[in-house]
């Protein structure tokens, strides 16, 4: 079973967000870089129906040269295959994406064939657009289903479960087909010092295609107004009580 | 709530280990009136004592780091946080398996309980290395597991019980501080916080990595940079779970790969320092709120530590399968020269620093800082090797602290030689011959910035001549020459011309210097002018701050002249304890002036060519300061002070010049020289050899706080009438009778180990013990140590100087060093001089 993952390198922030001078970008000075959380469990995924199965699970993605460190973080969690479309960079809007993926997974199938299931990450951490996979699957004609938190391979088809209130809703289809997952449809495991050290080797597939920008565009980011809130420790047991008092009689709870 | 305080008597500057340590002793020693405040939450506020590994090897070959280390394991042991894991140190090299057995030398001199293992060994205390990579193992019982942010906790508790204020989440905005007492001078005044502004006497800055940028904000430096130690935490093992411990096997410091592999539960901690340095500005810290994890958790960067990786799985191939929880780049401070920054600063009153300290010695240093505060200097030990006096102003530019920093960050579990030069940052200061000095090959050893010739290859010929060698064993010949013997006894059979220009030197000028300066010595310095005096400086508890020379230049002028490894920390008492009527003002002339050695019986002769003076006992006498004119040939006649003096125990003068009319003087004294047998001779005879032989006690070697002029003999029959710093102490060890030890010289009568090869003790402070092997400690716990070792080519022997209790101190007396974990034998050649005991050559 061939199986494509996408997965989007994204900043790794703390509690407070800041934006560049410009407003068009995360300040990612202090920032670490990981694999966007719903795509980190896709890869978990196609990693393990890949063992089910006995597949194979190429990962694919799109940005700067380090997001090959995205890629070797997926081979050492059991990925076999590495490919970049290298950008300079700067953020593509999702059709932007979304056409070059596709004309990186054309070009991938006409190589080695169809993959038989492509999974996308529900929506990105960062700029959550929520369209890039809906637009691949557009453009390459292939079903998606997105939302899904449950993926079971059947013969030629798959069932996939997606979380509604009070339930899932299942849906059944026919491979090729492709899957937006969401963090919770597995526990990703962690890579192992083995595997780290086998990524290393991992011989990575660069591309480099751009069909133009979209038709959208990020006018500026905005940072919301901080809730700061503090925690006091007031003491340890029964010596804390009168400072516990003071507080509740200070919210005229008392 | 209690309200904002808005004043105190000292703020304490970050709730780490050391701050928290900091307000809980300084509350044991009666300060009350303390506020101790933070810009992160409590308990852990987001420093680097939050991700520390918080473990503890006791063993050190530094004095102060190791028993700093001890004192600190004790502490976090009495507060029962702390776990006796053991730890072992494995070796995967020959080189490695020479070092462990320094390692139990040195775990010897300090009392710590310690054994070299079979890699079988090992491997029954940790069954999951793989003895196929090791050759051996030093193993310690009492290394210990601690929890620092508890023992923060308790500490602070301690503090806040009584009175001190604590303040979480408020950020310090700026140190004020106000001009004086005296010119130049600034003082603390208060500290502005986000949440307003406390006026305080003192304030201690205790912010581990930030510590720098806290400093500048009241104009000073601490010389530290924020540096990454990375660490991955791996699991979960079986056999690791299996033991239902945090710790429950020794950890293991894999040393050749400068990396360490510590249990922390079901998991193993892999914590390297073998990546590349990687530097961070402090202002490149993120915030708490910026942390993905915490400020001082950074983003781990995988490639710098894949070798490590591999390495670990090599030492323990259960690592391989185990998965990476957690990883981070860990900042922890690195300073200049590897060692704390502790002490009042120089450049503000009441400005403290204690910082530049990890958790296996927060408690101690703590301890230590707050003693300085109180009581005016430590107690617990001696700390000049951390005094953050020490640096010269070349030492505290973030250049020279990246340099340094990033040249022994890959030293940490490094061998390092006692002896061992930096690569980096050299040449920053040199003296005016030092072209000169190079075109004769000289082999330059830097004294803190100041490049001091150790021997001159151009010297080689005389090695022939006296028929000396290399010495056998490489490490006792590295970062040596058997050049230096040949210069020494060429000094004692013609003459040697040393450069001194790294001398410090000061004046005290104006109507109250004369008084000030005997307040500073423990000897009279109102004497008459052109006389010196060679004088302690003591602590306020008697023991030694400084010895050095001191000179009566004029009625109201008093000249000051230390040694360049002294210089930062002696200027800073000068400074600090100065009069503020405006009586005494002080002047650096260190730059102003160079000086010359010139040494050996041919001495008289080679100066006399050039001077006109009487240079006779009777013209020159020793001790004395007499005016001259040289002549170098230029029509210019070049003043000069010659100062009749000699630490290498040989007539001559020590040459005080104008720094630019030096190179006059060399040239003319190396050409007339040339017919007496003069050379150019290093500080290995000047330091060293010469000095050994002549018993000559050496600032910051033999002398130290925890040791009075007594017991280092150095103590005149009668005490002067004006009061001096530590008078009241010093009357009262001399009222206590004859002294508990006693500075001694010893000889080294078979220098052959047990594969017969020679070895040279390289006073690294391995310890002196009894006949029966036993250490030697006096009743204040101070062990008997090599301070100094090195040649004494005019005797024949090797020489030692250390501490004995008096009754070990007889001449004659048979003891034995153990050097390399084996033991020589040694004899005691007495309290002085083994060469020329009577002075009659200097006084000829």
């Amino acid at each position: 079973m061939r199986i494509l993952c996408c997965v989007k390198r994204v900043p790794a922030p703390g509690a407070k967000i800041n934006v560049t001078a410009d407003g068009l970008a995360v300040d990612a000075a202090h920032l670490g870089f990981t694999t966007s959380p719903h795509e980190e469990c896709g890869v978990e995924e196609a990693v393990q129906i890949a063992e089910r199965t006995g597949g194979e699970v190429t990962v694919l993605t799109l940005g700067p040269t380090e997001a090959a460190e995205q890629l070797r973080y997926a081979a050492s969690v059991g990925a076999h295959h590495g490919v970049l479309i290298q950008t300079d960079g700067s953020a593509w809007d999702p059709q932007r994406t979304a056409r070059a993926l596709t004309a990186a997974i054309q070009s991938l199938e006409a190589d080695g064939g169809v993959f038989d299931l492509i999974l996308f990450g529900n929506e990105s951490a960062d700029s959550g657009g929520f369209q890039v996979g809906v637009r691949v699957c557009h453009a390459l004609g292939r079903p998606i289903v997105n939302g899904i938190k449950g993926i079971e391979i059947e013969g030629s088809g798959v069932r996939a479960r997606r979380e509604i209130d009070g339930g899932f809703e299942v849906y059944e289809v026919d491979l090729p087909a492709a899957l937006g997952v969401k963090e919770g449809i597995n526990l990703p495991r962690y890579p192992t010092m083995r595997g780290r050290l086998a990524s290393k080797k991992l011989e990575i597939t660069t591309l480099e295609l751009d069909a133009g920008a979209g038709d959208q565009a990020l006018v500026r980011l905005h940072r919301p107004a901080e809730t700061v809130s503090q925690t006091v420790i007031l003491g340890d047991g029964p010596d804390a009580a009168p400072a516990a008092v003071d507080v509740l009689e200070a919210l005229g709870v008392l | 709530m209690s309200e904002f305080p808005a004043s105190a008597k000292c703020v304490v500057i970050g709730a780490g280990i050391v701050g928290n340590c900091l307000v809980g002793h300084l509350t044991k020693l009666g300060w009350n009136d303390l506020v101790l405040l933070d810009k992160g939450p409590l308990p852990n506020p987001g420093g680097s004592t939050g991700h520390a590994s918080n473990f503890i090897f006791p063993v050190d070959h530094n004095k102060e780091m190791c028993l700093l280390g001890v004192q600190s394991a004790n502490q976090y042991r009495d507060l029962d946080l702390s776990v006796d894991s053991g730890g072992i140190e494995v070796a995967r090299t020959q080189e490695r398996m020479d070092e462990l057995q320094r390692r139990m030398t040195s775990a010897t001199a300090w009392g710590v309980e310690a054994h070299l293992l079979t890699p079988e060994e090992v491997a029954e205390l940790v069954p999951f290395v793989n003895t196929e990579v090791i050759l051996g193992g030093f193993y310690c019982p009492t290394v210990s597991v601690v929890d620092s942010l508890e023992t923060g906790t308790v500490m602070r508790r301690l503090a806040t019980d009584n009175g001190c204020r604590v303040l979480a989440n408020t950020e310090v905005l700026d140190i004020v501080t106000e001009p004086g007492p005296n010119p130049g001078d600034h003082t603390v005044k208060a500290v502005v916080t986000d949440a307003g502004t406390i006026e305080t006497e003192y304030v201690v800055i205790a912010c581990g990595v930030w510590s720098n940028r806290l400093a500048n904000m009241a104009g000073a430096h601490i010389p530290l940079v924020p540096a990454v130690h990375q660490m991955a935490d791996v699991g979960p093992m079986d056999i690791l779970a299996a033991t239902g411990n945090e710790i429950g096997y020794p950890i293991v410091r894999d040393m050749d790969t400068f990396c360490y592999e510590r249990q922390t539960a079901g998991s193993m901690e892999v914590g390297s320092y073998a990546h590349r340095p990687i530097f961070h500005h402090p202002d490149d810290i993120p915030s708490n709120e910026e942390a993905a994890l915490s400020p001082t958790e950074m983003p781990f960067t995988p490639d710098d530590f894949d070798p490590q990786m591999e390495q670990a799985i090599e030492l323990m191939d259960m690592l391989g399968d185990a998965e990476i929880k957690y990883a981070i780049n860990g900042l922890l401070s690195l300073t200049p020269d590897a060692m704390p920054c502790l002490g009042e600063v120089p450049e503000v009153r009441n400005l403290w620093s204690a910082a530049a300290v990890w958790v296996k010695e927060g408690p101690g240093m703590a301890q230590v800082v707050a003693e300085w505060m109180t009581f005016g200097y430590p107690r617990v030990i001696d700390a000049h090797g951390a005094d953050i006096a020490r640096f010269y102003p070349e030492e505290r530019p973030d250049e020279h602290i990246w340099a340094r920093s990033a040249e022994h960050f890959n030293k940490t579990y490094g061998i390092v030689h006692p002896a061992e030069q930096w690569e980096s940052r050299r040449n920053l200061r040199v003296g005016p011959y030092f072209s000169r000095q190079e075109d004769l090959g000289a082999f330059f050893f830097q004294a803190r910035t100041w490049e001091r010739p150790q021997w001159f290859e151009s010297n080689a010929d005389l090695v022939e001549r006296y028929g000396l060698s290399e010495r056998e064993v490489e490490w006792d010949n590295r970062w040596w020459s058997p050049i230096t013997n040949a210069e020494h006894l060429n000094l004692r059979d013609n003459c040697g011309l040393v450069d001194l220009s790294a001398f410090q030197i000061y004046e005290l000028a104006g109507p109250g210097a004369v008084t000030y300066a005997d307040r500073l010595a423990v000897n009279k310095i109102d004497v008459p002018v052109g006389r010196s005096i060679y004088t302690p400086w003591l602590t306020p508890d008697g023991g030694f701050h400084s010895d050095l020379t001191m000179m009566r230049m004029g009625e109201e002028r008093v000249r000051i002249v230390t040694g360049v490894f002294d210089g930062g920390r002696d200027e800073f008492w000068v400074r600090r304890h100065m009069p503020t009527d405006g009586s005494v003002s002080f002047a650096n002339i260190t730059d102003d002036i160079t000086t010359l050695g010139l040494w050996g019986p041919n001495a008289p002769a080679v100066l006399g060519a050039i001077c006109a003076a009487d240079l006779s006992q009777a013209g020159s006498s020793y001790g004395s300061l007499v005016e001259v004119e040289l002549d170098c040939g230029t029509g210019r006649p070049v003043p000069a002070t010659l100062f009749r003096i000699s630490y290498v125990g040989d007539t001559g003068w020590e040459i005080y010049l104008a720094w630019d009319d030096g190179p006059a003087v060399w040239d003319t004294l190396t050409r007339i020289g040339a017919d007496y047998g003069l050379r150019p001779t290093g500080g290995g005879v000047y330091g060293t050899s010469g000095r050994l032989e002549k018993g000559y006690r050496l600032m910051g070697a033999e002398l130290e706080s925890e040791y009075n002029p007594l017991e280092a003999g150095l103590a005149r029959p009668r005490v002067k009438a004006a009061d001096f710093i530590g008078k009241e102490a010093y009357l009262a060890a001399r009222e206590a009778g004859d002294p508990e030890v006693q500075m001694c010289v010893l000889t080294v009568e078979d220098l052959h180990d047990a594969r017969g090869r020679k070895r040279y003790m390289q006073g690294g402070n391995e310890p002196i013990l009894t006949g029966d092997g036993n250490r030697i400690v006096d009743s204040h716990g101070r062990v008997s140590r090599v301070t100094t070792a090195g040649p004494g080519p005019s005797v024949g022997k090797h020489l030692l100087m250390g501490y004995l209790p008096s009754e070990l101190a007889a001449p004659g007396t048979e003891l034995q060093v153990m050097y390399m974990n084996e033991l020589f034998p040694v004899r005691v050649a007495g309290t002085g001089a083994v060469f020329d005991p009577d002075d009659a050559r200097m006084k000829s």
